[in-house]
């Protein structure tokens, strides 16, 4: 059998949240969950988006640590902090251009999403996508994905001038090769679509 | 006497809820369990497999099961968390009586088996049979739910025996029983990915039925169309190709307005209606009465987007319709459903490959729930309590002469209204929390109060329970064994994954030892759910719902087994209807005329607002469960009020701000939820939560005429900042 992948696909999220409480449940860190869940604006949409952690192949949390405590497994995995060396400063939270990792003043550490290690290492699937009820979070083989979704599976990210290539991939319209993150202006509001307002849509009709 | 034998603050300090948030042991990593023992998520109708990990003979975690077909390991959120009911401190641990001015005082099994018991008899004797009612529910096991028909009948010989699916299923059975003939969804769900249009009328697939979603999409990926109806965009509506916002009560104007069209541009399939059907000839006349601009205006949606819908569901090649409460719970909720399933009907696409339909049940065992004979009107294996040749059936296998069978009694509603008349005076409950689930929860109480004797059987003290004089503590799901039957019609089996608490008694054993006390005992004479499986087997053997040829073995080796299954040998029925074989004695479909009517209370100038009321995905139903685990409280914490930005605006209403929701009822007072996904002269609260927070204080207490269903989805409120 080919490797298995994990794939995001925005467009099928329900935001359901069966991924973040199954994320509770996987044994390297019980009772709380790693994974982000985000309601893009209720007020507007009942649009959700899960975020994982997405394994840069270079990893940028590991590159600010100045603790050397983000450490990559030899397959491409990026665990939480390592404990002992840990100095809490929070560099990889704000350097993550995925918004991933956390700090926990509790513990007084980092901690993030780890591929579910315990499982994935033993030929396990991940917790939130073996549960995930629209499968918007999919960990399969790129031959099942390109099989059976409309979208194209991809890894690479620019965010500016920086390319970032990660290990996890997300599902987009065909035809799409990289995905370009530019700057957002926060303070502008967006322009809602009227496919986005009941009102709206029932007076402009189908 | 069923007032609160003490103030509710008192009660909720020793019973709850209180929301678990660690399995039992804590957070702590379990390591390798004991044991993993696959069986079924008990929130939904869908019943997903699952796994639970045992250790010390507690259940401390749980493992997706990927290999059971329908979900492959899919869960929504309460699958996952659904394990931390079992050591869950709310958990009563003996039964209870109550004192009045304390609360609840503990008391042994025979002691108060032997009350109930008495108390029967005395009400039976002083008021007659039928003065002693039982309300059950669609989430006990097939067992249990054929048990519980039997006792009533057998043991307590009362016609008054009904159950929660009456708030739930029984609109889409009634419309589907009298169009194709079965009452069950007409294709498994492998179906739905083959189909090149699906409508989706009045079910949230998101928060409903979550792991149906995945189904969806993958239609969708293969270039299917998808039209969802609903007031609210929800989840699935948001990016679908074509959603109709259409208003609460509108849908048959959807309904026959897309099939006006239909038969205006041949979009029908004449040589199939010739050979298959009866019933054309009215219904395409009552049709004449609804082209898109009539059709419109009744649906209040523009006429383009019918016309739309049916461009989209005409022509196409295979199809699927999955209907659910949001066109069910309505006082011409039959009505809605036949006029849905009209459209399948008229183009010829059921009983094939990626071409069918389907209602989204709801409960736990809301497909099983409802066949094994719990409901008034019914007895095993979908039989009607009427037809002489059933009811002999019936006596033979129960051992009974035919005419100690009670005949039809009420159905849900209307024995809540018969104990508030005082025409019923005892009552027996279990798996059924009517203080949050019913509609108009000032009348309910009042009824509760009515009551000489109330005896609830539960696992934790439910907001229903909290009035009755004795309670008897029973067994969770994952702590008896049985059968249910999922959305699709396969049967599958809840395995026992570890024994109750000390001192608790699975419901089957509680209605044992209850039969033995009333000198019925020969005809209970069960030692494990196995038994009643077997009886129920040979019970349910040559009725619609025929479950002979299912055992639990089969059920384990072939991942489930879809009834009708007459024998041993058969391979059970996953797709009805194929060769356009229905279930009516002519095999042929039935179609229904159907007109649209207002509902029972339409808005006026003093309460200008439709209410709407459902589920959110956190919760199950009344939340006698759902609300005492942890994560699912964070998720959904409290109900709420969402409504469209130009209402609140016209009403000073705030986001975030608590409101007022008003009927001719009663108030509910939630906190605003301002947001575009909702049409601007509707609001919705989710129904989960009792007293000051129940939706259903301004719910109106109007019945389909046919099925008993409550219209849950409009009522007219006024809505004013609290």
């Amino acid at each position: 059998m080919s490797e298995l992948h994990f794939f995001i696909d925005y467009a099928r999220c329900i935001g359901c949240q069966a991924c973040v409480q199954a994320c509770q449940e996987c044994d390297t860190h019980r009772g709380v969950s790693m994974i982000h869940l985000e309601t893009i604006e209720r007020h507007d949409s009942v649009q959700t988006a899960p975020q994982v952690c997405m394994h840069c192949e270079d990893p940028i949390c590991a590159r600010v640590c100045p603790a050397d405590a983000i450490k990559q497994t030899p397959d491409g995995v990026t665990q939480s902090s390592l404990k002992p060396r840990c100095i809490g400063c929070s560099n990889c939270v704000l350097a993550c251009p995925f918004g991933v990792p956390k700090y926990y003043g509790r513990i007084d550490q980092m901690m993030k999403c780890d591929y579910c290690y315990d499982r994935t290492s033993t030929g396990k699937r991940p917790m939130c996508a073996t549960v995930c009820p629209s499968q918007a979070l999919a960990f399969t083989t790129r031959e099942e994905i390109e099989r059976t979704r409309a979208g194209v599976a991809i890894n690479e990210w620019w965010f500016g001038g920086e390319r970032v290539r990660t290990k996890v991939f997300v599902v987009v319209p065909a035809k799409t090769r990289s995905l370009g993150v530019g700057l957002v202006q926060i303070h502008k509001k967006a322009a809602l679509g009227a496919r986005d307002d009941v009102a709206a849509l029932l007076e402009e009709g189908a | 006497m069923a007032r609160l034998p003490t103030s509710l603050d008192a009660l909720s300090e020793e019973f709850g809820p209180h929301p678990s948030h660690e399995p039992a042991g804590g957070w702590l990593p379990i390591g390798e369990p004991d044991r993993v023992v696959k069986t079924h998520c008990c929130f939904c109708g869908q019943q997903c497999g699952l796994q639970l990990k045992v250790k010390n003979e507690k259940v401390v975690g749980f493992e997706p099961w990927e290999e059971f077909p329908f979900n492959r390991g899919k869960l929504c959120p309460k699958g996952v968390k659904r394990y931390l009911q079992d050591e869950h401190r709310d958990r009563l641990r003996t039964p209870l009586e109550r004192a009045d001015g304390v609360g609840f005082r503990p008391v042994a099994w025979d002691p108060a088996l032997d009350r109930v018991a008495a108390e029967m008899r005395r009400i039976q004797q002083t008021y007659g049979a039928d003065a002693f009612a039982l309300l059950t529910g669609a989430s006990l096991t097939n067992e249990r739910a054929y048990l519980v028909g039997k006792f009533a009948r057998v043991a307590l010989r009362t016609a008054n025996i009904d159950y929660n699916g009456r708030l739930c299923m029984v609109s889409a059975a009634a419309a589907s029983k009298k169009v194709l003939g079965i009452d069950r969804a007409a294709n498994p769900w492998s179906d739905i990915p083959k189909a090149d249009v699906i409508l989706i009328a009045g079910a949230n697939i998101g928060e409903c039925a979550p792991i149906t979603t995945d189904y969806i999409w993958q239609a969708r990926e293969r270039g299917a169309k998808i039209i969802v109806l609903d007031p609210r965009m929800t989840p699935i509506a948001r990016t679908v190709d074509l959603f109709i916002p259409v208003k609460p009560g509108g849908d048959i104007g959807v309904f026959n307005g897309m099939l006006h069209v239909m038969i205006e541009r041949g979009w029908i399939d004449r040589a199939f209606i010739a050979a298959h059907t009866t019933g054309w000839e009215a219904l395409a006349e009552a049709i004449k009465r609804y082209p898109p601009s009539r059709a419109a205006e009744i649906a209040g949606v523009p006429a383009p987007m019918i016309v739309r819908a049916a461009e989209l569901w005409g022509p196409a090649r295979t199809s699927f319709l999955l209907h659910a409460r949001g066109i069910e719970h309505h006082s011409k909720g039959v009505e809605n459903c036949m006029a849905a399933i009209n459209l399948v009907v008229a183009t010829g696409r059921i009983g094939r490959e990626g071409c069918g339909y389907a209602m989204v049940t709801g409960q736990g065992n809301g497909q099983g729930g409802r066949e094994q004979g719990q409901k008034c009107d019914q007895l095993p294996g979908g039989r009607d309590i009427e037809n002489p040749e059933h009811r002999r059936h019936i006596a033979d296998v129960w051992g009974v002469p035919e005419h100690s069978i009670p005949h039809k009694g009420l159905s849900a509603v209307p024995i809540l209204e018969a104990i508030h008349e005082g025409r019923i005076k005892g009552l027996l409950l279990l798996c059924f929390n009517p203080m949050v689930s019913l509609p108009d929860q000032s009348f309910i109480r009042a009824a509760l109060e009515e009551l000489e004797f109330f005896c609830v059987i539960d696992f934790f003290l439910s907001e229903t329970a909290q009035h009755a004089d004795l309670v008897l503590p029973t067994a969770l799901m994952e702590e008896d064994e049985g059968t249910t039957t999922n959305v699709e019609g396969r049967v599958i089996h809840h395995r026992r994954v570890v024994a109750p608490p000390t001192g608790i008694r699975e419901d089957w054993r509680i209605l044992c030892d209850l039969a033995q006390r009333l000198d019925a005992g020969q005809h209970f004479r069960y030692r494990s759910p196995a038994e009643i499986f077997a009886e129920l087997r040979r019970a349910s053997r040559g009725g619609v719902s025929d479950y002979y040829g299912i055992t639990w073995e089969r059920i384990d080796r072939e991942g489930g087994v879809f009834w009708p299954c007459p024998s041993p040998e058969h391979p059970g029925t996953p797709r009805l209807y194929e060769g356009a074989r229905f279930g009516h004695p002519d095999g042929k479909a039935h179609f229904q005329a159907v007109d649209w009517r207002p509902a029972a209370e339409e808005p006026d100038a003093e309460y200008p607002i439709i209410l709407t009321t459902g589920r959110v995905v956190a919760h199950y139903l009344s939340g006698t469960q759902t609300r005492r685990i942890g994560g699912l409280v964070d998720q959904t914490p409290e109900p709420y009020c969402e409504i469209h930005p130009r209402l609140a605006e016209q009403l000073g209403v705030r986001d975030g701000e608590m409101v007022r929701v008003e009927s001719r009822r009663g108030a509910v007072t939630v906190r605003a939820l301002v947001v575009r996904t909702i049409r601007p002269d509707t609001v919705f609260v989710p129904y989960h939560w009792p007293g000051e927070r129940a939706a259903n204080r301004a719910t109106i207490r109007a019945l389909d005429p046919v099925s008993n269903i409550p219209e849950y989805k409009i009522c007219a409120v006024r809505v004013t900042p609290a």
